[in-house]
C-alpha cells in the first residue's frame, strides 16, 4: 500500500536545489560591484571618531524636551505642517480629479465597440504625459523652485506639495479605476448616459473605498513631506527641526519625531474607519 | 423600433480571428412594438444577437438597420441619442456592490436627464416614486433603500429589471432575465417585462433558456443554433420536433429547465411533453 503510495524512494533530491544556488551566487557577484562603486561602506558607522558624536547626539534624544512654551511652539508648527499638507492635498486632488478621468480608457464612447477614435486616444497619452512631468520631478525640488518665487513661507510648500502629488493621484486614480470591474460603466454608457453620469453612477461608487483610503495615504505621504520641505524654508515642523538639528539639540529633535509617529499614527486610524465606512 | 438585420456576420470582440464568427449571415426584420423571445442552446450566438442589436458590437459583415438608419454610420453624437432610445439588460445585472438600490434604478434615466439633475439626483433622489413603482412589480419595493451588495442574487437580478423599466426605452434587450429566479418569480418577473413593455408601446427581444416561458409569453419565437436561424416562427408553430432538432445532442438544456417549470409527472415522461 506504501508502495503503492510512494512509488520511489522518499529521500529524492530537490532537483530545483541548482538553480537556487546558481542564482543566490549570480546575485551576489552582480550586487557586489553595485557596493563598490556606491561606496557602501557600513563599518565607517563604527568608527570611533564618528561613533562618539553620533552617541552624544542620540543620547541627547531622552528625555524630549517638554516645557510648555516649547510645546506650545511645536503645537503651532504641527498645526502649520498639517494645514501645508491638506492644503497642498486639496489643491492636487483639485488638479488630479479632473486629469484621471480624462485619462480613462474605461469612459471612452468610442472604444466600447472596436478601437478607440485617434482625437481622444491622442487626449487620454497628452495626459498621461502631463502625470509623468508632474510627479517626476521630486516635490523638495518645486519647493526650492518656490521659495525663489514667493518667499520663505508655507505658500511655498502648498504649491510643491500641491503639484507633485496631482501627478502621482491622477495616475494612481486613474489606475484604480481602470483595475476595477468595468461592467457597471460600461452598461451604463452602452445604454446613452453621457462619460461623466457614467462615471458618477458606476465608476465611482465601484471603487469608492479604494480611492479613498489610497487619498488619506497620500495625505499621510504628505504630512511627512511637508516635514521635509521646512528644511529648505517652507515652513512647518520641519522648519523647526531643522534649527534644532543645526544646534545638536536632541531632545528638541526627538520631541518633534514623537509628534510625526503620533500624527501618522492618526492618519492610520482615520483611514481605517474611513474604508470601514465606506464598506 | 423597427429592426432590420441583412446578412449580418459578427464576432465576439475577444474572439480569434480565425475562430468561427458567433453570428453567421443572420437576416432579421422586427416590426415595432413587437415581443420576441429568442432561444437556443448555450453558444448559439444569442447574446451577440442582442449586442448587435443594442449598437454594443459592430458586425464583422453585413447590415444592421435601426429605424431604417445604419448606427454605425450615424455621427457620434446621433448614436449616443439612438442608445439612449434602447436598452440592454446584460445577464448579469450590472449594478456596483456599494450603491443604494434607488440610485442604481434611477440611473435607467440618466440618458433622459441632464448632467445636473443627475448630480442632484445622486444628493437626493428625485424620483423615489418612479423607482419604487418600477421595484413593486418585481416584488423587490421593500429593498428601495438597501444596498446593493446586501441582496441575493435573484433580487439583484430584479432590480436589474426594474431600472430597465424605468429607462422607459422605445427598444428593450434583455439578457437572461430569469437565470436567478425561481419559478413563481420568473413568470410574475417575465409578465411584469412584457406589461411594461406593451404599456410603452417599446419593442421587446429577450434571450430565455427556459422555453416553456418562452412559449407562453412570446407571440413570436426565435431559434438560434450555432449563429444561424433556425426557426422565427408564431409560438403556437413552434412544435415539440422543432425543439428538439434546435436542442439536438444538448436536450438536457431544454429538459432541465423544462422539469423546472412543470411538476415531474408521476412516471418519466419524454422530454418533450414538458415543453408545452
Amino acid at each position: 500500500m506504501a508502495a503503492a503510495v510512494f512509488p520511489s524512494p522518499p529521500q529524492r533530491r530537490d532537483p530545483a536545489w541548482w538553480g537556487r544556488v546558481f542564482w543566490l551566487l549570480a546575485g551576489a557577484v552582480l550586487i557586489w560591484p553595485l557596493l563598490v562603486l556606491s561606496e557602501f561602506k557600513p563599518w565607517v558607522l563604527l568608527a570611533p571618531d564618528s561613533l562618539t558624536p553620533a552617541l552624544r547626539f542620540l543620547a541627547d534624544f531622552f528625555p524630549p524636551r517638554m516645557d510648555a512654551p516649547f510645546l506650545l511652539m511645536v503645537a503651532q508648527e504641527t498645526w502649520r505642517t498639517v494645514a501645508i499638507a491638506t492644503a497642498g492635498l486639496a489643491l492636487a486632488l483639485v488638479l488630479a480629479a479632473p486629469l484621471a478621468i480624462l485619462s480613462v480608457r474605461v469612459l471612452s464612447l468610442s472604444g466600447m465597440a472596436g478601437r478607440m477614435a485617434a482625437g481622444p486616444a491622442a487626449v487620454r497619452y497628452a495626459v498621461r504625459g502631463l502625470l509623468v512631468v508632474l510627479r517626476s520631478v521630486p516635490e523638495l525640488i518645486w519647493a526650492l523652485v518656490f521659495v525663489r518665487v514667493v518667499g520663505l513661507g508655507v505658500t511655498a510648500g502648498v504649491l510643491a506639495i500641491a503639484l507633485t502629488y496631482a501627478g502621482m493621484l491622477g495616475k494612481v486614480y486613474a489606475e484604480i479605476l481602470e483595475s476595477g470591474d468595468a461592467h457597471a460603466t460600461i452598461s451604463l454608457m452602452r445604454n446613452g448616459a453621457g462619460r461623466l453620469q457614467a462615471f458618477f453612477y458606476g465608476l465611482l461608487p465601484q471603487n469608492a473605498a479604494e480611492l479613498t483610503s489610497y487619498t488619506v495615504y497620500r495625505w499621510e505621504c504628505a504630512i511627512r513631506s511637508s516635514a521635509v520641505l521646512g528644511f529648505v524654508g517652507a515652513g512647518g515642523l520641519g522648519q523647526l527641526m531643522d534649527s534644532s538639528m543645526k544646534m545638536f539639540n536632541g531632545s528638541e529633535v526627538s520631541t518633534m519625531l514623537l509628534v510625526f509617529v503620533a500624527l501618522v499614527a492618526a492618519t492610520d486610524r482615520m483611514s481605517a474607519a474611513l474604508r470601514k465606512a465606506l464598506g | 423600433m423597427e429592426l432590420r438585420l441583412k446578412r449580418v456576420s459578427a464576432r465576439h470582440p475577444a474572439a480569434h480571428a480565425a475562430a468561427a464568427p458567433a453570428l453567421d449571415a443572420l437576416d432579421l426584420a422586427v416590426a415595432s412594438g413587437e415581443q420576441i423571445a429568442i432561444i437556443g442552446p448555450s453558444g448559439a450566438g444569442k447574446t451577440t444577437l442582442l449586442h448587435l442589436l443594442a449598437c454594443a458590437l459592430q458586425p464583422s459583415s453585413g447590415h444592421v438597420e435601426i429605424d431604417g438608419r445604419d448606427p454605425w454610420r450615424l455621427a457620434r453624437r446621433e448614436l449616443r441619442r439612438l442608445r439612449g432610445e434602447l436598452f440592454l439588460a446584460p445577464q448579469v445585472p450590472p449594478l456596483p456592490p456599494r450603491q443604494r438600490v434607488v440610485t442604481a434604478v434611477l440611473a435607467g434615466r440618466l440618458p433622459r436627464i441632464g448632467l445636473g439633475h443627475s448630480l442632484r439626483s445622486l444628493f437626493y433622489p428625485t424620483a423615489i416614486g418612479q423607482a419604487d413603482a418600477a421595484l413593486a412589480r418585481f416584488d423587490v419595493a421593500d429593498k428601495l433603500f438597501a444596498r446593493v451588495d446586501r441582496l441575493s442574487g435573484g433580487e439583484r437580478q430584479r432590480v436589474g429589471l426594474a431600472r430597465a423599466l424605468v429607462a422607459q426605452p422605445r427598444l428593450l434587450l434583455v439578457d437572461e432575465p430569469l437565470s436567478a429566479l425561481d419559478p413563481s418569480r420568473a413568470a410574475q418577473a417575465v409578465k411584469s417585462l412584457v406589461e411594461g413593455a406593451r404599456g410603452s408601446g417599446a419593442t421587446l427581444l429577450t434571450t430565455l433558456h427556459d422555453v416553456p416561458i418562452a412559449l407562453r409569453n412570446f407571440p413570436r419565437i426565435i431559434g438560434l443554433r450555432d449563429g444561424a436561424l433556425m426557426f422565427d416562427l408564431p409560438s403556437a408553430e413552434v412544435t415539440p420536433a422543432r425543439l428538439e432538432a434546435l436542442y439536438a445532442q444538448k436536450l438536457e438544456e431544454l429538459q432541465g429547465v423544462g422539469a423546472f417549470d412543470e411538476p415531474p409527472a408521476a412516471k418519466p415522461a419524454p422530454v418533450i411533453m414538458q415543453c408545452r
